[in-house]
């Protein structure tokens, strides 16, 4: 018998835990800080000042945006699910638009309207004379004021996947119950709520997430918090460890938000009905109940989608300064850096998630684990985090190449795009990872089996069997990172190269001037972009529901 | 410059052919588990196998070895004398001319029915491909399908064009596993023997593994009995029905019960229902106490005679009635009966053994003795 020799080179089982091992660099960089022996001075400055308050501060935002959120989201999940009225089926997706708005443009668009300055103020004044309105004057400025910015763009995460969660309960549990003797409102909080419990708390966990990360909004409100102490420490004080350090600590308030993700997301499987292939029997609403369901859906879509759209629509038509050729070059910037990043989050996403189907290595796994961590890691902290490793590089490469060329390249990898593509592909390569592997675990193994057995090698396999498969999924992916890089704010704010501006900076630069109208125009432009994945997922929660009924 | 040794190493005394499949004691590992140990067996050009078993038994992990997706830990796999699995390495799934049918049908669902049967054949001149296709479509009786989508037909049509896609690039060796479990009873009459009548008429080589051994009997010419990871027997279906080699096979093969039975004297034995003949086998001497089996068709139904059995069970089928008789010595038999022999549960009714031949398990090891 013949010896085989059949070792070969396992391509892919190289390129992709090194892929993953670049993508969580700045992560380790971030943690590594800790171990840095000498605290700097300016932390034990921080300490003795103002790290109280970022913590108070951070702590407020996140028991603030908790409430607004539940009470935002979970009812309107459950008027849109389990109940039916008129309007029912046009609020399903309405109630998805306020996630195309960025935090720090409705910031903007509210303070424009409320402040000293605004109309409403005005109005009140004239009306009702200048010592009545100070009396009803409120300032938006303040923790409470960002506390709604952010409730009314965040809550559709608590929505979304508390709709889904009541869409997969069986309508039969509510009916046993009303055997027993509970009323329909007794029910849902009886049963449909703590049924549904793990999904709630999974889309709380994202949108606190997202909280966390937020500069914009604190920022333009004055508000200190971790992320604008990162900046400060970054920016004010030019010291790196100082705000890798406080970086640190503000992910140990976001590790913890993982795992209550994570462990939710186990428990929710456990909570999924069997039978829930059962026709869904809406309760029909009539009179006063018809109302109550207005109310609770209405509000959510008029304050955080509708009212601060038509404002941004009036003030770019007629109170904008309509400067078209640095509008166009920002278009450009913006798109250019969003399709870039799209598409490396979407090729690494297809070469780890294929790598992770081939392989049951441990390994491979961790590290891809590691590799989806970032969508809950502030873009601050990306940005600190990748700025690290590439300047130390860049001094090296520098030194290198006037050692030997005698030639000065500056700051090749930290000053230029590279860092900014870098950091989203840190921050976003969640979401097309995600994507990507709902879409390959949906294919079965036994096609790429037969596809084997038809004389396929495994590259041929993905290239003629999944990626045709998988292309709205990848489409999909493709898109939602797009637009999340159109509208980072922090860290494009720390990375972008010199003279460079995107729209998302160009509508916060506006904004801090105070030019709020001239802010308007790439706002809008942002947020109508963002509305594209929005009717994207709300196709995708139709078309999985039609294919459930 | 050095001799180009060819991988089959068929010596020139040598006239006999290899098998085209050749298992040497092989086994496998699956998650820490040895699914498959030491199995042994073998299949000639154009010969079709069958290996059933309960679920678990290691059948599906055996046809993942043949085909390529699993290294043995021990033994090897050859295929026209060139070894292809070996613990030490194994030629990969795309090299191995060995076509796969999956349960799970497994059809491109973005290819169409043409594009899906042309899968494997792509680097087949344009003529011939289509030439192929529409053989493979008109043998299976599916030409007005060629170019409709999977998910628009039905689960045997899906079947179907699954199999002709495997056959596609004529495979030396096809693999099916399960693969008509997912029809109903009625389509799988019809399919399987269609099957049988293809891969003869294409002479190709297939295993077919199930847990159903009607379709095993329907379509094979050797049958395989798999349990707990080892291979019990590997003969003709007509051997493993009439001749199991153990206690398990006998259990497992069609209807059948044992009873036991005392040895008189030479050829002679002694059950519940009277004294029997069997051909003469040395190791078994007068005193032993062994286990016989019988077969619903060895007992048969006879109002006159006088060994008698309570109905316990009945089931009709039709053009007989399948009755559990228990004896007085409490042990269990199957008996069949023409179906106007309509007795009651509890009724003592006449029973006449017909043996033709006898199979006889020894009472400790549960070996077949002859």
């Amino acid at each position: 018998m013949t010896p085989l020799h059949t070792w070969k080179f396992n391509g892919l089982g190289v390129a992709a835990p090194l892929a993953a091992l670049i993508i969580i660099s700045p992560l380790i960089t971030i943690a590594a800080s800790i171990f840095e022996a000498e605290s700097s001075e300016i932390l034990t400055h921080l300490w003795d000042t103002v790290l109280t308050e970022y913590v108070i501060n951070s702590l407020l935002l996140v028991a603030g945006v908790s409430v607004l959120t539940l009470v935002l989201g979970v009812p309107a999940a459950w008027f849109t699910s389990v109940c039916s009225f008129p309007g029912q089926r046009v609020f399903v997706w309405m109630l998805l638009l306020p996630l195309a708005f960025p935090a720090y443009i409705i910031a903007y668009t509210y303070t424009g309207v409320l402040d000293y300055a605004g109309p409403v103020y005005t109005f009140l004044r004239e009306a009702l004379g200048k010592s009545l309105a100070d009396q009803l004057y409120f300032s938006i400025r303040t923790v409470s004021g960002a506390i709604f910015m952010l409730g009314l763009v965040l809550y559709p995460y608590v929505y979304l996947l508390t709709r889904a969660a009541f869409l997969e309960q069986s309508v039969s549990f509510l009916e046993v119950g009303r055997t027993l003797g509970y009323s329909t409102i007794q029910g849902f909080f009886r049963l449909a709520i703590p049924l549904a419990r793990p999904a709630i708390i999974t889309g709380l966990s994202l949108a606190l997430m997202e909280t966390l990360a937020d500069y914009g909004t604190v920022a333009y409100f004055s508000i200190s918090t971790f992320t604008t102490g990162i900046f400060r420490t970054f920016y004010g004080f030019g010291d790196l460890t100082a705000a890798a350090q406080l970086s640190t600590m503000l992910l140990l308030f976001v590790a913890l938000l993982i795992f209550t993700e994570r462990y939710s997301r186990r428990q929710a499987k456990y909570h999924e009905t069997a039978g829930r292939k059962s026709h869904q029997t809406r309760i029909i609403l009539r009179g006063a109940n018809v109302f109550w369901a207005w109310l609770f859906c209405l509000v959510p879509v008029l304050f955080g989608f509708i009212i601060p759209a038509l404002i941004l629509i009036k003030w770019s038509i007629f109170d904008a300064e309509w400067d078209i050729p640095s509008f166009i070059s920002l278009s450009w910037h913006s798109f250019e850096l969003a399709i870039l990043a799209a598409l490396i989050a979407v090729a690494l996403a297809i070469l780890l998630s294929y790598a992770r189907r081939q392989s049951e290595a441990i390994v491979i796994h961790g590290f891809i684990s590691v590799a989806g961590l970032g969508y809950a890691i502030p873009g601050a902290i990306i940005a600190v985090g990748v700025i690290v490793p590439l300047a130390w590089m860049d001094h090296r490469l520098i030194a290198f190449f006037k050692s030997v060329f005698e030639v000065d390249t500056g700051l090749i990898l930290s000053g230029s795009i590279f860092a900014l593509l870098f950091a989203y592909t840190v921050r976003f390569l969640a979401i097309s990872l995600n994507a990507v592997q709902t879409g390959l675990d949906k294919i079965k193994p036994s096609m790429d089996q037969t596809a084997r057995c038809l004389g396929y090698r495994k590259m041929e396999v993905l290239r003629k069997v999944h990626i045709p498969l998988m292309r709205t999924s990848l489409l999909t992916a493709f898109l939602i990172v797009f637009v999340d890089v159109l509208k980072e704010l922090p860290a494009t704010l720390i990375l972008r190269p010199f003279n460079f501006n995107t729209l998302a900076v160009r509508a916060y630069e506006l904004a801090s001037d105070e030019r709020l109208y001239d802010a308007a125009l790439t706002s809008i432009l942002i947020v109508l972009t963002g509305v594209i994945p929005v009717i994207l997922l709300n196709r995708t929660m139709t078309t999985r529901h039609r294919r459930n009924a | 410059m050095p001799e180009t040794v060819p991988a089959t190493a068929v010596s020139p005394e040598s006239q006999t052919l290899p098998p085209l499949l050749d298992i040497q004691s092989v086994s496998f590992r699956y998650k820490d588990k040895t699914a498959v140990s030491g199995v042994t067996l073998s299949l000639d050009d154009g010969e079709i196998g069958a290996i059933v078993g309960p679920s678990g038994c290691g059948k599906s992990t055996l046809m993942r070895g043949i085909a390529g997706f699993e290294t043995p830990i021990h033994g090897s796999i050859a295929m026209n004398g060139s070894v292809i699995s070996t613990p030490d390495g194994v030629v990969e799934p795309e090299n191995r001319g060995v076509g796969m049918v999956f349960q799970d049908v497994t059809l491109f669902p973005h290819l169409d029915v043409a594009k899906n049967i042309k899968f494997g054949i792509r680097k087949w001149h344009p003529d011939s491909q289509l030439q192929r296709v529409k053989e493979l479509l008109d043998l299976f009786n599916l030409s007005k399908f060629e170019d409709r989508h999977p998910h628009s037909l039905s689960g045997g049509e899906q079947q179907r064009i699954a199999l002709a896609r495997a056959m596609a690039p004529r495979p030396k060796l096809l693999l099916m596993d399960e693969s008509f479990s997912s029809l109903d009873a009625e389509h799988r009459h019809q399919l399987v023997p269609k099957v049988r009548e293809v891969l003869k008429s294409e002479k190709i080589s297939a295993i077919l593994v199930t847990h159903n051994q009607d379709v095993g009997f329907a379509l094979a010419d050797r049958i395989g009995v798999m349990e707990s990871g080892q291979l019990h027997q590997w003969d003709t279906p007509l051997n493993i029905y009439h001749q199991p080699c153990n206690r398990f096979t006998a259990r497992f093969i069609g209807e059948g019960t044992l009873i036991s039975a005392t040895v008189l004297g030479e050829r002679k034995l002694s059950t519940a229902f009277g004294t029997h003949y069997f051909e003469n086998d040395e190791r078994l001497q007068v005193g032993d106490q062994v286990d016989i089996m019988l077969r619903p068709d060895d007992i048969l139904h006879d109002d006159e005679s006088e060994i008698r059995g309570k109905v316990e069970h009945k089931a009709f089928r039709g053009s007989h009635f399948l009755y559990r008789i228990r004896l007085v010595s409490e042990e269990m038999l199957y008996c069949l009966a023409d179906s106007h022999h309509n007795h009651h549960i509890g009724e003592w009714i006449g029973i006449t053994p017909n043996i033709e031949h006898i199979v006889i398990f020894d009472k400790k090891n549960g070996e077949h003795r002859k």
